[in-house]
């Protein structure tokens, strides 16, 4: 059986002490939680430009991202727990992706995917947002213009090693639902009562 | 009137012709005709409507199909008798010929020309785009509003004296919204009208268009698009780099074919420098254009049959996609925004195994395009989704400014490569796909057939690729001279240290060059002072006009039927809104 955590084993008990396989492991609920909810992540995709040509890449048969449990691509916010912002979001389009994120049910994350998104890119321009890091907060920046799908794959990847190791999430009000709960790995905090 | 270039003593025939006719008609006085890179009508803003409809009406001109209108500001550049001038270009369907005309626009004044919206409605989207960047003011106008720019926007951003990184803060409270949208009119008794946004994030949107709709039930009543959540300040950044900086901006335009519209920009510059490429480099081109617009078909009918709940043939679609990405990747190194051309030539040699791989290619595609013609053509629901909605007539195709798979799919059979071939297009054979009846099952029909033929064009082409030769002009003056020269050798040392320092020097003039796009005709407007970049660098996106015609094609539909038509449109973000 996989173990999660820090990569401690933990202990198998047997309660037919007389020998066999167990069949059953004991865990932290966090643990466990942390371990569902990075395998099965719900993106909606938020593409405007080039990014989302290669976004379809990814999901396409060929790089295929359901091997990694993140294929579920919803359109409405309201069923994503995953926001991959792909491509160039300019200022007029910024409210309408502040809104989308607000939308979205906690706990939450961000891919922002390019370097559009990440921080304008070479539109250097009177139009252009520069890095959508101005509206949201963002987990995992990837580079490219546009990345490879091995490179967003790599971003996922990334971000579930994020959500397995319990790492605080960037959404400051994520963070703040947590707190006071029995359960703080909404917050990404995996030791109550110490600080962050 | 004036203009910098010395006008040549003997005149082109078309140019020749035009004059003639202007000569023997009543606006004889009123206009001007140059011989530049193509026949050029100069006129002031008053008598703009009475020859723009001479243009269009008079048998021996006939220029019905509006291509492009671009702004022009002279501030900062030599010779020019107005501060402003509006360059409208203009092509005729029954003499296969291209015409440009100025509008000179007083100094002194606020610039201002009469709309031509009613002799060539296509010029809607255009003019509004001009009042936008450029302060033009458009009397007669029926919405002359901000197309691009968000509405908070202050200033108008193309005039030379905007700075290009000067933004302004834009909250969702000042999205200005049609004013029919606002105030609502509900008909008595009739408790189903309702207006709707679709947009601007909707997964049938494709990018980001924000559909503004009043429904009756499901028929769409009025309907108007609004755009700008990609504009990404193309033009702009042009200005700011240099001629060979310029070409992975042109890359972003239409990103689902990058290649074309690279080939598209430096061909335009070539054309300004006046040098040839190779023939090796020119049919590179031409192969990689060829598999682009494949790839652009493929995603497009893809995409389309997603939004109208067909996932299945998306997967079939994309997988030759990806097997064209693997050539391309192994000539440039890129997948999707390749860069891959520059003036003069293309950034490096192809691979060894170049005419394998396209050759393995040819063998593998036909085969999934005919896995999709057995899975679409003749199935019911798609059929039924898709023919006889959507319909647009040659008239209005042809009023509307279409060019490309939709103008094809009304039954005129303009196609660049034909008419005006460049490259190898002549000395192929292929044949242009035209169906009747502009519906969406019809564009569907054509992009199908277009694949095949471009099929057809990369299986002649590779046939006659030279096994070796160079890919690059030899004018140094503008190609990086090879490497192991610019060790060796002292001059090839200064030519490469001139091109970096300073890249190339394109004489000043100006120039209209177009050639088949994925989605239609792809024109280039290059302005050159001498400089190391363009001084203005106006692309005409093809999809530009077809979004413009989007909002009056639905009204009379049901909303399904709407969704249904956009995905024909073959509409890219990067190049509508650039």
């Amino acid at each position: 059986m996989a173990l999660f955590g820090k990569g401690r084993e933990l202990p198998v008990r047997d309660p037919n002490a007389g020998g066999g396989p167990a069949d059953f492991f004991t865990t932290r609920l966090e643990s466990m939680v942390a371990w569902a909810r990075s395998n099965s992540l719900w993106p909606l995709p938020f593409a405007t430009a080039c990014c989302g040509i290669e976004f379809m890449s990814v999901v396409s048969s060929h790089y295929d991202l359901s091997r990694f449990g993140a294929e579920v691509v919803r359109f409405s916010p309201r069923q994503a727990d995953l926001l991959i912002v792909a491509g160039t979001v300019v200022d007029k389009l910024a409210p309408t992706l502040r809104k989308i994120y607000d939308q979205m049910p906690e706990p939450k994350w961000v891919i922002s995917m390019g370097v559009c998104a990440s921080s304008g890119g070479f539109y250097r321009a009177y139009h252009v947002t520069q890095g959508i890091d101005e509206i949201v907060p963002v987990d995992v920046y990837v580079p490219g213009c546009p990345p490879t799908p091995e490179e967003l794959m790599f971003g996922i990847l990334e971000l579930q090693r994020k959500i397995r190791s319990g790492e605080k999430s960037r959404d400051s009000r994520s963070a703040a639902s947590g707190e006071g709960t029995r359960f703080a790995w909404s917050a990404g905090e995996r030791t109550p009562g110490k600080p962050a | 009137m004036s203009t910098i270039e010395a006008p040549p003593t003997t005149l082109s025939p078309p140019a020749e012709r035009l004059r003639d006719r202007f000569a023997r008609s009543p606006l004889s006085e009123k206009v001007s005709v140059l011989d530049l890179d193509l026949p050029t009508v100069e006129v002031g803003p008053s008598d703009w409507p009475a020859v723009a409809r001479f243009l269009r009406d008079d048998p021996e001109c006939r220029y019905d199909l509006f291509l492009d209108l671009a702004g022009v500001d002279n501030a900062k550049r030599r010779g020019r008798p107005t501060r402003f001038e509006a360059v409208v270009h203009l092509h005729s369907l029954s003499r296969d010929e291209h015409v440009r005309a100025k509008v000179l626009l007083p100094d002194g004044v606020e610039p201002r020309l009469p709309s031509v919206i009613d002799v060539w409605p296509a010029a809607n989207w255009f003019e509004r785009e001009a009042f936008d960047l450029f302060g033009f003011d458009f009397p007669g106008h029926p919405n002359q509003r901000r197309l691009l720019c968000h509405d908070a926007f202050v200033g108008h951003p193309l005039r030379k004296d905007y700075s290009p990184g000067q933004r302004w803060f834009f909250a969702e409270e000042d999205l200005r919204m049609p004013a029919w949208a606002v105030h609502t009119e509900e008909r008595a008794g009739h408790f189903e009208t309702q207006t709707i946004s679709i947009g601007p994030s909707h997964p049938a949107t494709h990018g980001i268009i924000h559909l503004v709709a009043r429904l009756d039930g499901e028929r769409i009543t009025r309907a108007e698009t609004q755009i700008g959540y990609m504009h990404r300040c193309f033009e702009k950044m042009s200005e700011t780099h240099t001629w060979n900086q310029v070409i992975p901006f042109c890359d972003r335009l239409n990103y689902v074919s990058a290649m074309i519209n690279g080939v598209g920009y430096v061909r335009t510059v070539e054309k300004m420098l006046g040098i040839e490429v190779p023939d090796r480099g020119r049919l590179v081109r031409t192969i990689l254009s060829e598999f682009s617009r494949i790839m652009d078909h493929c995603v497009n009918i893809g995409t389309n049959l997603v939004d109208i709940g067909g996932l299945t043939n998306f997967w079939y679609l994309y997988q030759p996609r990806e097997s064209i990405y693997g050539l391309i990747e192994a000539c440039c190194g890129a997948r999707l925004t390749v860069s891959y051309v520059r003036v003069g030539g293309l950034a490096i040699d192809v691979p060894d195994d170049f005419v394998p791989r396209c050759r393995a290619l040819l063998e593998s595609i036909p085969k999934f395009v005919d896995d999709v013609e057995r899975l679409v053509t003749r199935n019911k629901i798609v059929r039924n989704r898709l023919a006889g909605t959507g319909v647009v007539t040659k008239e209005q195709a042809i009023a509307w400014g279409f060019t490309g798979p939709m103008l094809r799919s009304t039954g005129v059979p303009y196609d660049v490569r034909r008419s005006r071939p460049y490259d190898f297009y002549d000395r192929f054979d292929w044949d242009i796909p035209v169906a009747n009846d502009g519906d969406n099952f019809s564009r569907y029909l054509v992009r199908m057939e277009e694949i095949r033929q471009s099929l057809a064009i990369i299986r002649q082409a590779v046939d006659i690729f030279p096994a070796s030769g160079p890919v690059n002009s030899d004018d140094w003056h503008v190609v990086l001279p090879p490497k192991d020269a610019v060790y060796h050798d002292m001059e090839s040392l200064i030519f490469h240290f001139k091109l970096i320092m300073e890249g190339i020097r394109v004489p000043r003039g100006e120039r209209y060059d177009w050639i088949e796009g994925a989605n239609g005709e792809l024109g280039f407007y290059a302005i050159s002072d001498g400089g190391a970049g363009p001084y203005r660098l106006k692309p005409r996106p093809p999809c530009f006009p077809m979004m413009a015609a989007f909002e009056e094609m639905i009204v009379g539909g049901g909303i399904s039927d709407a969704i249904a038509t956009l995905g024909t449109l073959n509409i890219i973000a990067g190049e509508l809104e650039r």
